[in-house]
């Protein structure tokens, strides 16, 4: 996409006698490009393509259910569940789905998947493609969660990586994160990207880190937005270890988004077209 | 089938023989005119496999984003148009304000006591009949504005030509304050607007209290449609978003485009919703055997049964929907038999009317939906739950020789009650109402009867003799107000002596 972009720019005075040209180039831009020239690792360890119906893989993915303490430490206030109302798999996405309904004393469902135990790693390419939901008080994520050691560790010494963040009232903008000791909560690093004249909301799009010794890079379809690197975060680097297991998750409510309000449409949907993990081809 | 364009014609026969080869003739037409606007032609045709039709025509109206930057662009000569009764002279260029460049669009709204108007009101069209612009590849109307204080100016939009008006769009109460803010005006259907001449409509008034309100200063800049991309989340409605069922018989019409038309965006998280037209809307009749509904959004009822009314905007459907009950051809009211001569008639089909009325006042809080229903020489007015309406007499009504006002009322639910209040509005013509009690106040005089009793599935005929308040003053009656029911229908509503 890119080098077709540029050759484009070059051929500037070509573009309105090639409309045949143009054609096909609008085509490619309206289906999925998969190519990443920010990101370096290739090697595939790990996919989920969400192309069987039903619930999410278990082999890969599991839930967290109820609503944690304090809301899963922010004053969320969904409740999460299993069910296939909150989360299933549909013609190739999985969906995560919010819902305003009563539910266990909360006014809201939704889902949160992840694959502690059943996929961890250290390093490498972490990526997923997806349609965000919108609204105030919508809060989606793609994140990481460093391995707890069988409760032994804590957060925030385990280590957060945050690959999206969003909130729904600001569709426009994502959000990427490390917390770690001395940098927990609204204390974060982070950094924002914002999308010009469109939207997170209206079609899919691909986040995703390319993290190793070090170094975390961030991007946003085919643009590198941020490293985050030692320097960066004002105490210890909890990042050179692991493992870190993966969270897709949609919140309702809490601290960062605040409640949702009147213009808010429920049911809100998130849809995650694949989730890929590449080695770290330079540090095995 | 094309009419002007010989080059088009000639891609229409190519349709027809062979899809490559239109591609190859439409690329040298583009490359030709130097524009996309056949591109999208091109595309239309190939997608719907259809022959190219008129649409193909409109689509070569140019895509001029800006309305006004130092100056208007692309307007013409002969572009302002203010609506009746506003100051003629409200606009100007401002060459000493702007947010860009060195001019801006002044308004100077006019306090209500100015001679040349009361308000400040115009449209902006592009000069020349059959011009228009295509402004299919925007999202919106945007500008900058600000004003000499902070104000809510009642009305900004476009797509007012003075003609059809058929894609007016207006978001209302639109705050403006004392600094330069940029406006987002959403297109309810950006596909729709393929030669429009309708750039810029506005209606402001004073500020104050009624009947003293102070004029002041706005300006706009920077006026021009935009492709923002960040406009999405449609939420369209039809009746303001609420389910209603109506009760009516075959023969009445229901006017929905009058019943609140709109869309909703969400525009970079938080909604705007503009006030539209129905010729945004593809309307649906789910029983075309009872109701038909045509492109203004006005329903027919035809025959007996149910049926629903529902909407789409742009593929997406509305929210809210009419169900539409007609009981069938309703039994006519009796015939009045009075002598023409001893009566001042309001309502009927028999008499000519004494003056002409408001059957929708629309007051403050009613909730009242009246239509009119008629077959065959005999029409009647249904009322669907009232609270309280009025029927306001466009001229008074000299009663001092007569003695009763005489009603038809017909109801399907027992307990029905109406009260009718007969007012006479004095001499200065005004309805004058204590908004305490409700009493007349002023120089209005009034006389109250409650129908009760009526038998359901037939007409009652009720004569509501002129006592009371009215036995000393009804030279100038004004209006009948009608309270509760909640659902009936009226007929042979008039004034005569006995």
């Amino acid at each position: 996409m890119i080098k077709k972009n540029k050759h484009i720019m070059k051929i500037k005075t070509m573009l309105l006698v090639s409309f045949a040209f143009v054609l096909a180039f609008m085509i490619s831009s309206c289906e999925t490009d998969e190519t990443q020239t920010v990101a370096r690792f290739t090697e595939l360890v790990m996919s989920d393509e969400f192309d069987a119906d039903g619930a999410p893989n278990s082999a890969i993915w599991n839930f967290d259910i109820g609503t944690g303490e304090n809301g899963w430490g922010n004053n969320e206030l969904q409740y999460y569940t299993d069910r296939s109302e909150n989360v299933t798999v549909q013609n190739g996405v999985l969906i995560i789905t919010a819902k305003e309904e009563q539910f266990n004393g909360s006014n809201y469902t939704s889902a949160r998947l992840l694959t502690k135990g059943k996929f961890e790693q250290t390093y490498g390419r972490f990526e997923a493609r997806i349609r965000l939901p919108y609204g105030k008080g919508i809060w989606p994520a793609f994140w990481l969660l460093g391995d707890d050691s069988n409760g032994s560790q804590d957060w925030p010494q385990i280590g957060e990586i945050d690959i999206m963040e969003y909130v729904g009232d600001d569709p426009t903008r994502v959000f990427g994160t490390v917390h770690g000791p001395g940098y927990s909560g609204a204390e974060g690093v982070t950094k924002s990207y914002e999308l010009e004249g469109d939207r997170f909301d209206t079609g899919f799009h691909i986040f995703g880190i390319e993290w190793g010794p070090d170094y975390i890079n961030y991007y946003v379809d085919d643009v590198l937005y941020n490293q985050i690197t030692p320097d960066d975060v004002p105490g210890e680097w909890v990042f050179n270890r692991g493992p870190f297991y993966i969270i897709l998750n949609v919140a309702v409510g809490g601290a960062l988004p605040g409640a949702p309000n009147a213009e808010t449409v429920f049911p809100q949907n998130m849809l995650v077209d694949y989730v890929r993990v590449y080695k770290n081809s330079n540090n095995l | 089938m094309m009419g002007k364009s010989g080059k088009l014609e000639h891609i229409y026969t190519s349709t027809l023989v062979n899809k490559k080869e239109i591609k190859m003739k439409t690329i040298k037409f583009i490359y030709k005119k130097g524009v996309f606007f056949l591109a999208l032609a091109f595309v239309i045709n190939v997608s719907c496999e259809r022959d190219l039709s008129d649409e193909v025509e409109f689509a070569t109206f140019p895509a001029t984003a800006e309305v006004f930057t130092d100056a208007p662009i692309g307007l013409g000569t002969n572009f302002y148009f203010p609506y009746e009764g506003s100051k003629p002279t409200a606009w100007s260029v401002d060459e000493k304000v702007s947010y860009e460049g060195i001019a801006s669009m002044r308004f100077d709204v006019p306090n209500v006591n100015d001679p040349e108007g009361n308000y400040a009101g115009a449209i902006f069209r592009i000069d020349g009949e059959g011009s228009g612009r295509d402004l299919s590849g925007f999202d919106a109307l945007t500008f900058w504005a600000k004003a000499s204080q902070a104000v809510t100016i009642g009305e900004i939009g476009f797509g007012e030509d003075f003609g059809e008006n058929k894609y007016v769009t207006t978001r209302i109460n639109v705050s403006l304050t004392t600094n330069w803010v940029k406006y987002i005006i959403p297109i309810p259907d950006p596909s729709k607007l393929i030669q429009e001449r309708g750039m810029l409509r506005y209606s402001a008034g004073g500020i104050g209290p009624v009947g003293n309100e102070v004029g002041y200063t706005f300006w706009l800049d920077e006026v021009k449609f935009e492709k923002l991309g960040t406009i999405a989340q449609p939420q369209p409605k039809i009746l303001n978003g609420e389910d209603v069922a109506q009760q009516t018989f075959t023969g009445s019409k229901i006017d929905i485009a009058a019943r609140g038309l709109t869309q909703t965006f969400n525009v970079s998280g938080k909604n705007v919703t503009v006030n539209t037209t129905p010729a945004y809307f593809t309307f649906t009749s789910s029983n075309t055997g009872v109701a038909v509904i045509d492109e203004k959004g006005v329903v027919d009822v035809i025959g007996k049964g149910d049926s629903d009314i529902t909407a789409e905007l742009g593929s997406v459907t509305a929210i809210g929907s009419l169900k539409v009950t007609s009981n069938g051809v309703f039994p006519g009211a009796p015939a009045p038999m009075r002598p023409e001569a001893n009566v001042k008639s309001i309502y009927s089909d028999t008499y000519t009317s004494a003056t002409e009325s408001n059957f929708t006042p629309n007051f403050g809080g009613s909730t009242t939906q009246t239509t009119e229903a008629g077959s065959n020489g005999d029409s009647v007015q249904l009322y669907t739950n009232n609270n309280f309406t009025g029927i306001i007499f466009n001229n008074t009504v000299d009663a001092s020789e007569l003695t009763h006002l005489h009603v038809d009322i017909y109801t399907q639910q027992s307990g029905t009650n109406v009260e009718l209040q007969i007012r006479d509005v004095g001499a200065n013509g005004e309805i004058e109402t204590n908004v305490f009690n409700g009493f007349p106040s002023g120089d209005d005089k009034d006389s109250r009867f409650t129908a009760s009793g009526l038998t359901v599935g037939s007409w009652t005929s009720v004569d509501i003799p002129l006592e009371g308040d009215l036995a000393s003053q009804k030279n100038n009656l004004g209006a009948l107000i009608l309270v509760g029911g909640p659902d009936f229908i009226l007929d042979n509503i008039y004034f005569y002596k006995e």
